[in-house]
């Protein structure tokens, strides 16, 4: 029987369109940072992963249903602990070179730019879903930040989905294999 | 008149490898797995009928049908 939680990827689907509209939206994204976290350090269980990870839901969804995926087996490398906590250590990176950016702009040290910036390389402009002195520039550099690091990792699940299996992210997704860690320290194995 | 005997066949999850995601948790149909603390995941060998439907699932690829010894 389908439960409520199975409609997440409704959400996360959501997430994604309206950061085109309003980039301020992307702070919605916290969320999924957060409670993951939450559930691995109270609970000590991956629970957002096997129940609520709405991302993981549209995955299976476009790769399984809609048939978009290969489902090949992933690569040995990719499953391997080495490129998982590798793959980890360089999104930690990434991500707080994105905060360091956003405290410049809050520290009136930088300008704010309107730009997306995808797979850590490719500037887009982003202008079309700014619409002027709401907040802080600050927060608006926090938005801008945190949705190219969501778009980002939505366009790396989607081409392993059509090159592997549908939900093929999972393997190297950086929060699963924090929270997997959390748990694994949290319950000493 | 040989017998013949069935060697029943079960999944079988590589834990080390395993990244606890939960994918195989929801489809299987006799509700035989589960994810042990966040770690991995474990088949319950009394109640898998080796369907399979979770190797097919499993986005790591590392859950195997094996036969299981008499």
């Amino acid at each position: 029987m389908k439960m409520w939680y199975d409609y997440l990827w409704i959400l996360s689907l959501s997430y994604l369109i309206l950061g085109f509209f309003n980039i301020l939206f992307a702070w919605l994204g916290l969320i999924c940072f957060f409670t993951p976290l939450v559930i691995s350090v109270v609970k000590g269980t991956k629970g957002y992963c096997n129940r609520y990870c709405g991302r993981g839901q549209l995955f299976s969804l476009l790769g399984g249903r809609f048939g978009l995926s290969r489902k090949r087996d992933v690569p040995n490398w990719m499953k391997s602990k080495a490129f998982r906590y590798g793959f980890l250590i360089f999104f930690f990176i990434m991500f707080f070179q994105m905060l360091w950016n956003t405290y410049l702009v809050f520290a009136g040290a930088a300008e704010l730019k309107q730009v997306v910036t995808l797979l850590w390389t490719f500037r887009v402009s982003w202008q079309w879903a700014y619409h002027g002195e709401l907040l802080h520039p600050g927060a608006a550099q926090f938005a801008f930040g945190f949705y190219s690091v969501m778009l980002t990792s939505t366009i790396l699940g989607l081409i392993t989905m059509i090159l592997f299996k549908p939900r093929s992210w999972c393997v190297y997704c950086p929060m699963g294999t924090m929270t997997q860690l959390i748990c694994k320290v949290k319950n000493k194995e | 008149m040989a017998k013949t005997t069935r060697i029943p066949r079960k999944a079988q999850v590589m834990e080390s490898l395993c990244v606890a995601c939960g994918c195989c948790v929801k489809v299987c149909p006799m509700k035989a797995i589960s994810i042990y603390k966040g770690i991995k995941a474990v088949v319950d060998q009394k109640l898998c009928v080796g369907c399979g439907k979770c190797v097919k699932e499993c986005p790591a690829s590392v859950i195997e049908i094996q036969e299981v010894g008499p």
